[in-house]
């Protein structure tokens, strides 16, 4: 797609760090010397059993990574295509040798913490590592199913791809922009500021769309980026649909558990637990004591609310890319975990949006003395905002929970895995299919590759990345 | 809310290389600014002219900063009782004083890393070798009345080798190294620092190896290069070790073999059978790790092996395939060549079975050449060697002499 022609620069990720509650912290380098020098400082058993964690986690995305980028098959089908792919998965799971074949359930059933508790003995090791197993998904540290989220939020690291993980130059929609402008190259149009109505559908084919504003376009191809429940339960003529279709994708979980503040700073904050000049602080920013307190955290929202200390990722991002902010002023972004998508006392009104707010500004506040009156202005999203703004049901960032029941056959829903729907010529794209959500463009890349065979063009598999 | 705990953040760790206890002297004399990465440390990877380091190493005497190198202790009434179960040899039969080369391995016989062994005392051992152990270590102890401790940091280490090595320790008064035989080691002066002195070291040639505090260092060096200009001696950077550590016949980490602890891809590991260190193995000694599978391998044909190997006229087959009848392939060089010394070209390479076994006739490297930016396919004949290219008879000669 040519992404770069059309104007996406990537900053590569460099480094990040957790403080904890006494203002010592732990920083984590791409630098592989000086993550080293900084394991070693905390635990030189730790900074050892470092390299053994990240060989098996390297390991695990070798073995997932080839499978993202395919179309997941169909166990119960079996056509021909759904038992060769059954057979390139047992193959390479076969091919993994005992040990790794036995470390790789373990893997996909583990939680994050238990996962981590193998290796190290340091909590603030653990609790950094922690986050990236629960981001995004109504699970908690000690949740089973947690490794897997990691391995999810590592792929892009895997072969050491540099770059795989960076910031995009202008923010996050300078993405979609890029996107847009490689689309419209090609020769594809965009319209927008109208939501999609309904989807037309004609004895069991799709016809075209109808959108809000009364236009209808005639397509004998559709493809929704939405999540399932919106294209299916929202905005399809359920007559149209099986019902048990209809079930499965009534209970797709999406369990939104994350928030959102965007905070314009009057300059560069100080954290009283950083050392002068420190790099890292360039990075992520968390500010944790242990995975014990992310787990806390998990249950204050299994109960509805928001949690009394959260799990916050932190990052003033221009301080890599200034174009974000007027020259000498900052913008923080600040990813929050856990907040109910629904909260079991009264709604997400303003008066509840700005006490969730105080609650993690308190929490910055603490590490960072200037912090608050640094602020000059802050857009806050619940988990509610998230789905009114953006279109994400429930608030959920991966188009649904990434959990082992809802991935690979499975994703969005059993039978209906690669990318078709129960109507013809209409298809899905979104993170809601498999193999989930992230900005890796994988399940529209896998979805590409099924239409066209439909459409009747040849096309190699895997070809499409 | 003001915080009471004024405690200085700690400082951020240092990001790239490290200077080491040498580096102040080194870097004086690095007149090629040529540095590569050694645990984090910034190593010389050569100090002005290769080739003068390189005949240094096989005419005169050499320093080379070998601090970098991974230094554990392992103490305690159990000491013997662990290293014994870590290493494939039988160390019983190392007494305090001696140093032993040793290989380690995982349950699946797999090679881990190798190293030597320094027995300081009934109960005191000291491993040193290329790659982190501390956890690993920790594990083989485990239930043991020993302690591990990573003294990587607490000690600076020289290498000098060379044919005129012993001609400077006598110069500088050393008596004790009159005595000292390979794989020996004692705790001598240079000058009015108390350093640990060992005839150990990676040449095939006579040789020391240096082991002190890291405040000593600098005073250390001082002494052996104010002393050393009738021996010739020279600093050194790593190329050169490299060469003459393959005319000697040392296998490399991470270039000749891959740690089972580090390889990434399940099939790289490899056993002391397939690295023609089966002479290592002591079976008649109580259970260490991998002994079952060894036992399981001893019986069967590895289905590689290293081999060494001599190659046709003089340009190295530096990343080469080998080939039989020039068609079939069926291995690959790891480390290769031109000993300026043997006059050969030689190679170290990965063969596939039955090539190396039972074939071992007919074998060809291919070998890419660029001259003048265009590059040229040549298939050499490869014959595989049984011996080390270079060991001197100075190197075990006790006293050792003057040169």
């Amino acid at each position: 797609m040519e992404l770069p022609k059309f104007g996406l620069q990537v900053i590569p990720y460099e480094s990040g760090a957790t403080f904890d509650s006494k203002d010592g912290y732990f920083a984590y380098f791409s630098d592989h010397d000086a993550l080293r020098r900084e394991l070693m400082r905390h635990s030189p058993k730790d900074a050892d059993n470092y390299e053994q964690y990240a060989r098996s986690v390297m390991r695990q995305c070798k073995f997932i990574k080839p499978l993202l980028m395919r179309t997941a098959p169909d166990p119960v089908r079996l056509r021909p295509r759904d038992v060769s792919e059954l057979a390139y998965i047992l193959k390479r799971f076969h091919g993994l040798g005992p040990r790794e074949m036995a470390e790789t359930i373990r893997f996909w059933t583990m939680s994050i913490a238990e996962y981590l508790d193998q290796y190290f003995e340091t909590s603030i090791i653990k609790a950094h590592l922690a986050g990236s197993g629960i981001i995004g998904t109504g699970l908690g540290p000690y949740s089973p199913g947690t490794a897997y989220v990691l391995l999810h939020h590592y792929m892009g690291e895997v072969d050491g791809a540099i770059g795989a993980w960076g910031f995009a130059r202008g923010g996050m929609g300078s993405i979609s922009k890029a996107l847009a402008r490689s689309f419209e190259a090609s020769g594809g149009e965009i319209r927008t500021d109208s939501g999609v109505d309904r989807f037309a559908i004609r004895n069991g084919k799709v016809r075209g769309i109808v959108l809000e504003n009364g236009d209808e376009y005639e397509a004998r191809t559709v493809v929704s980026g939405m999540d399932v429940r919106r294209t299916f339960i929202d905005h399809t003529d359920e007559r149209e649909l099986p019902s048990d279709f209809l079930k499965a994708v009534r209970r797709y979980r999406f369990r939104g558990s994350s928030g959102k503040l965007n905070i314009a700073l009057d300059g560069m904050p100080t954290f009283s637990g950083a050392p002068k000049d420190a790099r890292f602080l360039k990075g992520d920013l968390h500010f944790l004591d242990d995975m014990e307190e992310i787990e806390r955290a998990y249950d204050d929202w299994k109960a509805g609310r928001w949690s009394v200390s959260p799990y916050v990722d932190f990052l003033i991002p221009t301080q890599i890319d200034p174009t974000m902010a007027p020259p000498g002023k900052h913008y923080a972004t600040v990813f929050v975990q856990y907040a109910p998508y629904e909260l079991a006392e009264g709604q997400w009104d303003d008066a509840n949006r700005e006490a969730f707010a105080e609650t993690v500004i308190s929490k910055i506040a603490r590490h960072s003395p200037d912090f608050r009156k640094l602020i000059v202005h802050k857009e806050v999203r619940s988990p509610l905002d998230i789905e009114r703004e953006t279109g994400l049901t429930e608030g959920n960032i991966f188009q649904g929970e990434l959990t082992f029941d809802q991935l690979l056959f499975n994703r969005p829903v059993p039978g209906y895995a690669q990318y078709r729907s129960p109507v013809r010529g209409l298809y899905m794209c979104g993170s809601s299919t498999h193999p989930g959500g992230g900005v890796m463009g994988a399940p529209g890349a896998n979805a590409a590759r099924e239409i066209l065979a439909d459409l009747g063009h040849k096309f190699d598999l895997g070809a499409a990345a | 809310m003001a915080r009471k705990n004024a405690k200085a953040p700690h400082p951020q760790v240092a990001v790239g290389l490290e200077a080491g206890p040498f580096h102040e002297r080194i870097a004086a004399l690095n007149s090629q600014y040529g540095w590569m990465d050694w645990m984090g440390f910034a190593s010389p990877s050569v100090l002005d002219n290769v080739e003068f380091e390189y005949f240094a190493i096989r005419n005169q005497s050499t320093l080379f900063d070998i601090s970098p190198m991974c230094k554990y202790a392992i103490e305690g009434a159990d000491a013997e009782a662990v290293v014994n179960r870590l290493v494939t040899r039988d160390i019983r039969k190392l007494k305090p004083g001696r140093v032993a080369y040793v290989i380690w391995c995982d349950e699946d016989g797999n090679v881990i890393d190798d190293g030597t062994v320094f027995r300081l005392a009934e109960d005191r051992f000291r491993l040193c070798c290329q790659e982190p152990q501390l956890a690993w270590l920790e594990d083989v102890a485990w239930g043991f009345d020993a302690t591990i401790r990573d003294v990587s940091r607490e000690m600076a280490a020289l290498a000098l080798q060379g044919p005129t090595s012993a001609a400077l320790l006598r110069a500088l008064a050393v008596k004790e190294m009159e005595q000292l035989k390979p794989f020996d080691f004692a705790a001598v002066r240079i000058g009015r620092k108390v350093v640990e002195l060992s005839r150990t070291g990676f040449t095939g040639d006579l040789g020391y190896e240096l082991w002190m505090k890291p405040q000593d260092a600098v005073a250390v060096w001082d002494d052996l290069v104010g002393a050393g200009g009738q021996q010739g001696l020279r600093v050194i950077g790593y190329q050169a070790v490299e060469m003459a550590r393959i005319e000697a016949g040392f296998l490399l980490p991470k270039t000749d073999f891959l740690s089972s602890r580090t390889a990434l891809r399940t099939d790289r590991p490899s056993t002391p059978f397939e690295l023609g260190l089966e002479r290592m193995i002591a079976f008649d000694k109580p259970h260490f790790n991998g002994r079952r599978a060894l036992l399981r391998l001893a019986g069967s044909t590895p289905r590689r092996r290293l081999v060494q190997m001599e190659v046709g006229k003089d340009k190295p087959a530096a990343n080469a395939l080998v080939y039989h009848r020039k068609k079939k392939e069926v291995g690959m060089v790891t480390s290769a060549l031109w000993s300026p010394t043997c006059k050969q070209n030689i190679a170290y390479a990965w063969l596939d079975a039955p090539y190396g076994e039972t074939e071992s006739g007919d074998l060809w490297v291919e070998i890419y050449l660029q001259k003048e930016i265009r590059w040229q396919r040549r298939m050499e004949r490869c014959r595989i060697a049984e011996k080390p290219f270079f060991v001197h008879q100075r190197r075990s000669a006790t006293p050792p002499g003057d040169y």
